[in-house]
């Protein structure tokens, strides 16, 4: 506490900021009273985000959508140019996540035979890479790891799924939660290693991110070819579920037993039911809900670095949330509109 | 053992001396603790919220005010440090009085200036969010500016019936 501000006390103030620019449910009740895009973006002009549409004619929810996400990604930017160690590492482990579903892009796109460039363009900015265009050269997993990925900060993850199987659809679906199990699992160890409020509340957001993956696997398997036992090895080992919601999750055949399965746990128990009790919800709003709250209170304490990740998923939730209104403005169907996520 | 007398054989010059270094020496190391941890702070916050600038260097002049009542004692302890031509046992007490109120106000105003200036950082962010924060947080700092204010007390009792003559 007495010595967080030496290396990293301007960052802090700086993403505080941001975080007051983030849209409160006043911007939010003018956004969806507007009835076509250029309303909105005059809305948007006194927001934080200001001018940022000021140069373009023709207005489309993706158009939005991208602008929104560009200043995102120039504000993380520039937090992370400003920051030294070990605050550096940590934003790095923060785009790991984006180079993985870069790389499973890559790869999907490749095998339905898309242009490189033009794959390249749609990737995640956060997960940039170098090498990235010479992803489309392998032709399964090995050959992948020998010729790029050996020298990106993913190689440790490739561990558990290096095979000679050649690339395909559910492959791809495997190789992308295999390598997310294992980011999560080394992001919370390094928190860990952090120490202090950092540990206490990174431990509290990657717990909820690892069994909030488990329960959606789970739930999406029913019906699918993969296996229990495959299954199994895709959930993280951190999180509240673990060891022994995740025992049971991986018994799991329908949505009854996962509800049992994870019924010891408070807070996700309350997350059922709302959505037994609310048609419109589904369990996925309810968990982005969740999430929303969870990334608030980590603003709640002083000197840690929780607050730049809280910043980045909280600001996403605004980018889905604009991008909800935006859609039910060009397509005219207000009755749904409110069904965004308010944050503050 | 020839350790046995150092107590004895040390000049109280020597404890003296010390403790006008410390009195100053311990105190600016506090103040300036808390003016950066209070500076870095402001800094990034004032990006986003120009108009805190000015209001919050008040938190900083909290923290300096720590380093003037080092100042102040550490001259008030060296006023009383004159040239004797024979030591007496009072002048071992002097000595004595004048090292440990200095290693007195020296730590109470390091703790001090640490204290305010993790305030003035949590009153600077505070004030960003919503500006009628500042003036309750300013209330804090005062009183965590009061306990160098003790030290100060404390070490002119200490020293008052000290003198070399």
């Amino acid at each position: 506490m007495a010595t967080f501000n030496v290396d990293d006390g301007y960052l802090e103030g700086l993403c505080r900021g941001y975080r007051s620019g983030i849209l409160k449910t006043t911007d939010y009740a003018n956004l969806t009273q507007c009835d076509i895009l250029d309303d909105m973006k005059l809305h948007l002009a006194q927001t934080d985000y200001g001018d940022f549409l000021a140069n373009e004619s023709k207005l489309t929810p993706t158009l939005i959508a991208e602008k929104c996400r560009e200043k995102l990604i120039n504000e993380f930017f520039h937090l992370r140019a400003h920051a030294v160690e070990p605050l550096a590492t940590f934003l790095d482990y923060i785009t790991y996540g984006y180079m993985i579903d870069n790389i499973v892009l890559l790869i999907t796109g490749t095998l339905h035979e898309r242009d490189t460039s033009e794959l390249i363009e749609k990737c995640h900015p956060l997960g940039m890479f170098d090498a990235m265009a010479t992803l489309s050269m392998s032709h399964n997993v090995s050959d992948l790891y020998h010729s790029v990925l050996v020298d990106t900060p993913l190689a440790p993850y490739f561990v558990n799924c290096l095979s000679e199987e050649d690339l395909d659809e559910m492959n791809i679906e495997l190789i992308r939660n295999t390598l997310f199990k294992a980011y999560l699992e080394d992001f919370y160890h390094y928190c860990q290693t952090l120490g202090g409020t950092t540990a206490e509340v990174m431990g509290d957001l990657l717990k909820f991110e690892a069994d909030r993956r488990s329960i959606t696997i789970t739930i999406n398997s029913f019906g699918t070819e993969l296996t229990k036992d495959d299954r199994e090895k895709l959930y993280p080992e951190i999180g509240f579920l673990y060891p022994e919601g995740i025992a049971r999750l991986a018994k799991a055949e329908d949505i009854e037993q996962v509800r049992g399965a994870i019924d010891y746990c408070g807070a996700y128990r309350n997350l059922f039911q709302e959505t037994s009790f609310n048609a419109d919800k589904s369990l996925e709003d309810a968990f982005f809900e969740y999430e929303v709250e969870l990334n608030k209170l980590a603003f709640e304490q002083q000197f840690h670095y929780g607050i730049y990740y809280s910043y980045l998923k909280l600001k996403e939730q605004e980018i889905r949330n604009i991008v909800w209104i935006s859609e039910c403005v060009a397509q005219n169907m207000k009755s749904q509109i409110n069904q965004y996520i308010p944050i503050f | 053992m020839f350790l046995l007398n150092i107590l004895d054989d040390t000049d109280p010059y020597f404890w003296a001396f010390i403790g006008v270094g410390l009195a100053i020496g311990v105190s600016v190391a506090g103040a300036a603790w808390g003016i950066f941890i209070t500076g870095t702070s402001l800094l990034g916050a004032a990006v986003k919220a120009p108009r805190i600038r000015s209001k919050n260097l008040i938190s900083i002049i909290f923290c300096e005010a720590v380093a003037i009542y080092g100042i102040i004692m550490a001259i008030i302890m060296q006023t009383k440090l004159n040239e004797v031509s024979e030591l007496v046992l009072d002048d071992y007490y002097a000595g004595y009085s004048i090292f440990w109120a200095g290693m007195t106000v020296g730590l109470a105003n390091l703790a001090c200036g640490v204290c305010v200036g993790i305030c003035g950082s949590g009153c600077a962010l505070a004030d960003a969010q919503d500006g009628s924060l500042f003036v309750k947080m300013l209330i804090i700092e005062i009183f965590g500016s009061a306990l160098g204010l003790f030290g100060v007390i404390i070490g002119i009792i200490m020293t008052s019936n000290a003198n070399f003559d």
